[in-house]
């Protein structure tokens, strides 16, 4: 299975999720080879979800560390942060850097992630405290203008700006949040969650104003298009996030709104690998090319990018949309795709929505609630089909109990026990 | 690697998995004393319904869907035991969202728990496995 692969040079765009997972697949494969990184922050590989932690004060800098001090050493990586690159040379195999540098490679992973979307509003120009929400700089600085009462707009009620908004609740300021959709976290809820965790966040002292948008911008002050005017000290931009495809798209690689990769993580040009927030991929939910932008996705799409790199034939082709979200303590588990028939409980605070068709498990929202969801999640991966289990019971309760004997007796070992008993 | 493995045949729903599972990261000596009036979270437990009793805990997957989605780093894989660090935990609950078993649960503390084999109570060993009356619940290294 493993093939011999002689010194290789492996260089990785991006110091993140996905470029973790590459590196520690590489080395499972390839003890040998020269692995460059080259980041573009100045820090050691952070938990990006973990800003807004930092900004909490419930998590610090190095705790925040998505792997160890050691991790560089002991995977024999070479790090040059604090660099970007520029433009890749596909011809020649080289990557120039923004220093004059240059790297040349074998295999080249792009793993750049994506960048906050800044919106063309007039007179934001004018204003003095405007942040972005994804990256540990952007919440330090947020950190330093954010203090007791100080009054927070917020533009963008999606995943980011929500947890943006809990961190700063947290500091005791009046916070603001303003969206174009008439319902918050509109990318992962439906209409009667969205309603639950609207209410749970209000409750906190959130307000907001939904289904509107800035018209103007001035110095301290937003019109919105319904004439409302909000004052504010600090304004955070979070509308979504662009997947950066540049460097790849520049070089000719076949792109859309994120990079196209093969389910070996290939993208068109030979020797070129992507994975992560840049890149589209297939959801099996739906059947749909989309950006997932997630951790656990760019985790494993790194590594099987870095498997491929290190000559192993790998697939990634379980990729689905799923999201675990807390929110000043309410809990949401979600995954897949809303269609199909509906199965729902709600009590107005705990909520359960699965979605199914033609004999499979298609999504869920779990609020509240959200023991062994996992279950439920590798219903719609697997695609398991429904009617070989009790659909009723799972419905209800997520547990191995609505699974057939034979499938437990897998999956908990009792095969060999009964072997070992009769 | 030596795994927990289960026969839902020979189980009698007593449930004392979990109580021992309870008992073995308490530190103490005396179960009755250390559960006592405590609502207890095992890492190990009973499904049961209709006549039917199976005792679920985390499987330590060859390939711990759990470790790759973790945000922070919190669980690693050490010597093939799937292993949790609480003080890096956020309570994100992204592993409850990845684990095909439900085998992760929530605390009142904030991070998770999951079972990691007794590695770090004081016993070393599998404590559902020495608390079962019925030899139910075994921990024994099989061919894979
Ligand atoms: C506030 C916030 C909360 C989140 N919460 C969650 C959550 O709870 N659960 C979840 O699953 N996901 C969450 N996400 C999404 C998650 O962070 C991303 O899916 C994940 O970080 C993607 O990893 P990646 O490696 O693809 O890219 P990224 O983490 O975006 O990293 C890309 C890196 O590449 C660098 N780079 C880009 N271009 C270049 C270049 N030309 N040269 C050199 N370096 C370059 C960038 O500086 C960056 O460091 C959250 C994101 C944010 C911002
Ligand atoms: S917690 Fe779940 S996914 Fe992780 S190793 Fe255990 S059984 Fe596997
Ligand atoms: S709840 Fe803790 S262990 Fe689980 S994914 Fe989040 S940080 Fe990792």
């Amino acid at each position: 299975m493993k093939k011999e692969v002689s010194s290789l040079k492996y260089v990785i765009i991006g110091n993140s999720a996905a470029a973790v997972g590459a590196v520690e697949a590489i080395r499972r494969n390839d003890s040998k080879g020269r692995i460059v990184i080259i980041g573009s922050e100045k820090y050691h590989v952070y938990s990006r979800p973990l800003i807004s932690y930092l900004l909490m004060g419930k998590t610090d800098e190095e705790r925040m560390k998505y792997r160890n001090n050691d991790f560089y050493r002991n995977n024999k990586c070479e790090v040059r942060l604090n660099t970007t690159a520029v433009k890749i040379d596909a011809e020649k195999k080289i990557v120039h850097l923004d220093n004059g540098d240059c790297e040349t490679y074998d295999k080249l992973l792009v793993a750049t992630g994506s960048s906050p979307f800044i919106p063309p509003v007039p007179g934001l120009e004018k204003v003095e405290d405007k942040f972005t929400f994804t990256t540990l700089d952007d919440a330090k600085a947020l950190g330093e203008k954010v203090k007791e009462n100080t009054r927070v707009l917020i533009v963008g009620a999606g995943l980011i700006g929500l947890k943006c908004a809990e961190a700063i609740s947290k500091r005791k300021a009046e916070i603001v949040c303003v969206d174009l959709s008439t319902r918050v976290l509109s990318s992962i809820l439906d209409e009667e969650g969205s309603e639950i965790i609207k209410r749970h966040l209000e409750s906190n002292g959130i307000m907001f104003c939904l289904g509107r948008q800035v018209k103007e911008f001035g110095k301290g002050w937003a019109l919105l298009d319904d004439d409302t005017g909000i004052l504010f000290d600090v304004l955070v931009l979070a509308v979504g996030v662009r997947p950066n495809i540049s460097l790849l798209k520049d070089a000719g690689a076949k792109t859309n709104r994120g990079i196209l990769i093969d389910e070996r993580c290939r993208t068109s040009i030979p020797d070129i690998y992507a994975a992560g927030d840049c890149c589209e991929s297939m959801d099996i939910s739906s059947g749909e090319t989309k950006v997932m932008a997630l951790l656990p996705n760019a985790y494993m799409q790194g590594e099987c990018a870095g498997m491929n790199m290190s000559g192993v034939d790998f697939r990634f082709e379980k990729a689905i949309p799923m999201n675990a979200i807390g929110l000043l303590g309410k809990h949401i588990i979600s995954a897949g795709t809303y269609k199909g028939d509906t199965y729902i409980e709600s009590d107005g605070s705990n909520y359960k929505k699965l979605f199914y068709s033609d004999n499979r498990l298609n999504g869920y929202i779990l609020i509240g609630n959200i023991e062994k969801a996992g279950i439920y999640t590798s219903l719609i991966r697997e695609r398991t089909p429904l009617d070989s289990l009790d659909f009723e019971l799972i419905c209800k309760m997520p547990g191995l109990m609505a699974f057939s004997r034979e499938t437990r007796a897998e999956k908990l070992g009792g095969i060999r026990n009964e072997l070992v008993r009769a | 690697m030596k795994r927990v493995y289960v026969n839902e045949k020979w189980c009698l729903a007593c449930h004392l998995c979990e109580y021992y599972c309870a008992f073995a990261s308490t530190g103490e000596k005396d179960m009755a004393r250390a559960l006592k009036n405590v609502k207890i979270r095992p890492r190990i437990r009973v499904e049961e319904l209709g006549g039917i009793s199976f005792a679920v805990s985390c499987r330590h997957c060859d390939d711990p869907l759990c470790v790759k989605g973790c945000i922070t780093g919190a669980l690693t894989r050490v010597d093939g035991v799937i292993m949790i660090d609480s003080d890096r935990c956020i309570g994100c609950y992204t592993c409850i969202l990845c684990c095909p078993f439900g085998a992760v649960s929530p605390t009142e503390h904030g991070a998770v728990q999951k079972c990691e084999l007794c590695i770090r109570t004081t016993a070393g060993t599998p404590q559902c496995v020495q608390g079962c009356p019925n030899g139910t619940i075994v921990f024994e290294e099989r061919g894979e």
